[in-house]
């Protein structure tokens, strides 16, 4: 009977977790359980005001629920004029006063860590990637490393990394929830935050600004590897030779066509700085196709006949000629094999 | 027109009535109605969005029509339904309450209506003309200047004409307040509601300037190739999200000032007993509006503008929580120690109580900034402002609705069908929002068309989808009852609720059309209570019963916003095709010619005589 009541405890106290966590969102894209410093003080300054929130609200209620049960008006007392008060000083300074109270003890904190999180000391000797939001992708120039990347930025774990974001077209916000809050990127000046993960894994990022029909297509990542990995990843794409040859035929006619249909007129692939299209050096290695599918080969093919169909009103449909399957298989394979860096997406230990 | 115009007419002479009246209680119905009719737009937009994110990677409507939605709802629902509602019900009550006879400006008033209803209209033919305004409510540059179509065009036309509207009804209750109050009625007498419309007025004056500002160098941008917010020619976008939230803050108090008046009005009437802190309430509400222009760039920490600005800014935002927690405790205090009764209007305002303590609770919470930064452009957002403006504004128009609508219709809405809309509304209200700030904090940024699998935001994105379609119920259900009651509903005497304070309450419902036959002398604050606890059946008059000067119905407002509205048919397509131009010109001839003629032609109104005045019974 005990062992029977104590598993029955048990299957609640884990439903009961497990509904927490549910409540709490997808590991690495909630901003509830944050792993990096921006995330973190962000939900320090939450959970101190929810407190300070819950206790008013938790104050309004029982006042409001006592009156209205005590004061509800009573069978005989249809003719009965309450008294009328015109008010009380000393409750009226109380009610003032403490609001007043409770307002500083959330302001100090906040504009300490508002200074805090825009501080930019250390930005000269930490690692900087000049982030530029694009309808709708992502383009990240490791300007001292000269490495160019798309929609996957990687960053070695427990450093503060400065972000320089900037917009190429309209306005949109970089949002990677679980390690910082938002920042928006703007066309016409460059903003700077630092982010520090604590954590190696896939980190999701959104788009926050409205920017157009794919708005909600924006998604990017952030890589976090160790120390060790990140050198050895700025290492490979330094390294990275566009004109190499691929292994196959087949891929070896899809270069050929990507050169021919003009792509690498958009698609740099090495270090180039044109970024009219994402750069697509380590493109193999990306943890998702155009920032939300999974990277198949099948969806790939797809994309590359109709991105259209993926992403609405994106700026790659029409801008290439028509290809055929087969042609978009050569090209896909081609693309495939572009993984020039032993890094990836699983070595952050994570997908 | 006379007393005689109260027998039964043609319908075309019912029309021609209302096409032409300047009678401020006819355009507030006008408003109410209009404002009514474009809620239910506004609220089919909203069901359309909630369906599409009823699951993930829905397909239910493509992104283009998605964005069209989220921006029409919003614009539809805080232009042209909450605000003219408010404003409706400023039209039709606060004349009665100060014991004036008609608005400051009549002609104007009827002006401002008929600008507001085209202004409408002209946004949402922009359905059936090529695709419908796409840059969300904000129209953040350069997406909006970028955006493809005319439908931009027609959001800054259209908020461009009711914003004129707004603006002059904005300048004639202002001056209605201060210069036709009652004999006895000084400012420290006058009822919240009116107070409530004096300072959303003050905003109005203060915040439309702004937004009209930046509406014409958006359209000068559009169509007449100036650069002020195009980066690449040395524009600044930034500087229209500054222009749009100095005019866009305001804006909220502009809506929830008059909701916390209406409250203030029916919680003291269903307490039987005065309100509590009168004078701290007056003055909390101008704190409120004073602070309200100091707020604007805490929609934008996540700009860029520095640790100063936003430091700044978010103590602004927080100091409003004093004055807003003074207002909550002053209502609470009313309830407490009264002879509560509660009926729908009643419902409305006791549900009103906790929904808007969560709404300004967050609002706090947004305000620091550090947090904000997580919050900011998520449907944590969402789910703040909607218990703002659902929980705040909302509830107090149907609050006000059930608590003036004897006095407007004559009639008493029907209390079961009050109750069941409420409950349904209520619930639905609470199912759509609250697990929307859950959802925001999960990684749901605003404005998103499809949310992907597997991101644990399923189960939260149905609840709130369950919840708006509660809440069309009880609407519908609101409707139905409005119907019945239009039909079958009992005849309302003077005063229906039996506990009513202010003077409306001691005239007939409705009004006729001169309000008071004698102006009444008003003895303090709740004059007609401070009558009836004496005794006294009705109002002691401050005048013999003598000829009310009336003023003369008049088409000229229609005609003048008719041009308006060919000549921004013409701004717009003239992009197109310079024959439009004529469209342009030709419209505005009419405005201004309707103008020159109001000028010219003097016209000296009409007089209710007294021997007429006597033969009525009050």
């Amino acid at each position: 009977m005990n062992r029977w009541m104590g598993k029955i405890k048990a299957l609640i106290l884990l439903g009961f977790v497990s509904l927490v966590l549910a409540a709490c969102g997808k590991e690495n894209l909630t901003a509830l359980d944050p792993k990096g410093y921006g995330a973190e003080v962000s939900m320090d300054i939450m959970i101190l005001s929810i407190i300070i929130m819950i206790a008013v609200f938790v104050i309004v209620m029982l006042v409001y629920t006592v009156a209205i049960i005590r004061f509800r008006r009573k069978k005989g007392q249809e003719n009965y004029i309450p008294k009328q008060v015109e008010g009380n000083h000393k409750l009226e300074i109380v009610w003032t006063a403490i609001p007043i109270v409770l307002v500083i003890i959330l302001a100090v904190p906040t504009i300490f860590t508002v200074f805090d999180l825009a501080d930019d000391a250390d930005a000269s000797e930490s690692i900087s990637i000049d982030v530029t939001g694009n309808q709708y992708w992502w383009h990240f120039n490791y300007s001292n490393e000269e490495i160019q990347t798309s929609q996957d930025m990687y960053i070695p774990v427990n450093e503060k990394v400065y972000l320089n974001i900037d917009s190429a077209d309209v306005i949109h916000s970089f949002w990677v929830p679980t390690i910082s809050g938002k920042m928006d990127a703007n066309p016409e000046n460059t903003n700077t935050m630092y982010i520090e993960a604590y954590e190696e894994g896939v980190y999701w990022g959104k788009c926050a600004e409205l920017c157009g029909p794919s708005h909600s297509l924006m998604d990017f990542k952030i890589v976090v590897v160790s120390q060790e990995e990140y050198d050895q990843w700025v290492e490979d794409m330094k390294s990275v030779d566009p004109e190499a040859e691929p292994e196959t035929a087949s891929a070896q006619e899809g270069k050929d066509l990507f050169e021919a249909n003009s792509c690498i007129g958009c698609h740099a692939i090495g270090s180039s700085p044109s970024a009219v299209g994402p750069n697509l050096t380590n493109f193999a290695n990306r943890t998702t196709l155009a920032g939300v599918e999974d990277l198949t080969y099948e969806n790939l093919v797809d994309w590359l006949m109709n991105p259209e169909a993926l992403k609405p009103g994106n700026k790659m449909t029409g801008n290439y000629p028509e290809l055929s399957e087969d042609e978009a298989s050569s090209i896909a394979e081609y693309l495939l094999g572009l993984d020039h860096s032993e890094i990836n997406p699983e070595s952050a230990g994570n997908e | 027109m006379s007393i005689a115009s109260t027998q039964q007419k043609g319908f075309w002479a019912i029309l021609w009535d209302y096409l032409t009246t300047v009678d401020h209680k006819k355009l507030g119905n006008m408003y109410i109605a209009a404002g009514a009719f474009f809620f239910v737009l506004g609220g089919i937009e909203a069901l359309v969005i909630r369906i599409q994110l009823a699951k993930p990677e829905n397909d239910f409507i493509s992104a283009g029509l998605y964005n069209e939605m989220i921006t029409m709802h919003g614009t539809t629902m805080i232009f042209f339904a909450a605000m003219p509602i408010l404003i409706g019900f400023m039209n039709a009550i606060m004349p009665l309450q100060i014991g004036a006879r008609d608005v400051a400006f009549p002609f104007l008033n009827s002006l401002g209506f008929w600008l507001f209803l085209f202004g409408g209209i002209m946004l949402n033919l922009s359905w059936f003309l090529g695709g419908a305004p796409d840059a969300g409510w904000t129209a953040y540059a350069p997406l909006s200047i970028q955006s493809p179509g005319h439908g931009m065009d027609f959001y800054i036309l259209g908020l461009q004409l009711s914003g004129a509207g707004t603006l002059m009804g904005g300048i004639n209750f202002l001056v209605t307040i201060v210069t036709m109050r009652a004999p006895g009625m000084t400012y420290m007498r006058m009822p919240l509601f009116t107070w409530t419309t004096f300072v959303a007025s003050i905003l109005i004056l203060f915040a439309f300037p702004a937004l009209t500002v930046g509406l014409f160098l958006l359209m000068f941008d559009r169509l007449f190739g100036s650069a002020f917010f195009d980066v690449a020619l040395g524009g600044n976008s930034v500087i229209w999200q500054h222009l749009f939230w100095i005019f866009g803050h305001p804006e909220v108090y502009i809506l929830i000032l008059p909701a916390f008046g209406i409250f203030s009005e029916i919680i003291p009437v269903f307490s039987r007993k005065r309100l509590f802190g009168y004078t701290s309430m007056v003055f909390a509400t101008f704190l409120i509006a004073f602070l309200g222009f100091m707020v604007w760039a805490h929609h934008m920490f996540a700009v860029g503008l520095g640790p100063t600005a936003n430091a700044i800014f978010a103590v602004g935002t927080m100091a409003i929580a004093v004055p807003t927690g003074i207002k909550i405790f002053n209502w609470l205090a009313t309830l407490w120690g009264g002879s509560i009764t509660i009926n729908s209007a009643m419902l409305w305002s006791l549900g009103f109580i906790p929904s808007f303590t969560i709404g300004g609770m967050t609002g706090v919470m947004l305000g620091a900034t550090t947090a904000d930064y997580q919050y900011h452009d998520t449907y944590f957002v969402i789910a703040h402002f909607h218990y703002v403006i659902v929980g705040g504004v909302v509830f107090g128009i149907l609050a006000g609705l059930h608590y003036w609508w004897p006095k407007l219709f004559g009639k008493v809405l029907n209390e079961a069908m009050g109750k069941i809309a409420f409950w349904f509304f209520f619930i639905g209200f609470h199912l759509t929002f609250f697990i929307q700030h859950f959802l925001g904090l999960m990684g749901m940024p605003r404005r998103y068309w499809v949310f992907l699998e597997g991101q644990g935001l399923d189960t939260g994105n149905m609840i709130s989808t369950v919840g708006a379609f509660l809440m069309g119920i009880g609407s519908l259900v609101f409707i139905i009852n409005v119907v019945y009651t239009t039909v079958k509903g009992e005849k309302a005497g003077n005063d229906p609720w039996g506990d009513g304070r202010s003077l409306e309450w001691s005239i007939s419902s409705p009004p006729k059309e001169y309000n008071f036959k004698q102006l009444p002398l008003v003895r303090g604050l709740d004059p007609y209570w401070i009558e009836k606890m004496e005794g006294n059946k009705k109002m002691t008059p401050a005048q013999p019963v003598n000829d009310i000067h009336m003023p003369n119905g008049s088409i000229l407002p229609l005609i003048m916003t008719i041009g308006f509205f060919i000549a921004s048919f013409g701004f717009i397509y003239q992009v197109d095709n310079n024959l439009w131009l004529i469209a342009l010109f030709g419209g505005m001839a009419i405005a201004l010619g309707s103008m020159l003629a109001r000028s010219l032609v003097d016209d000296y109104g009409y007089h209710i005589h007294k021997e007429d005045l006597e033969k009525e019974v009050d």
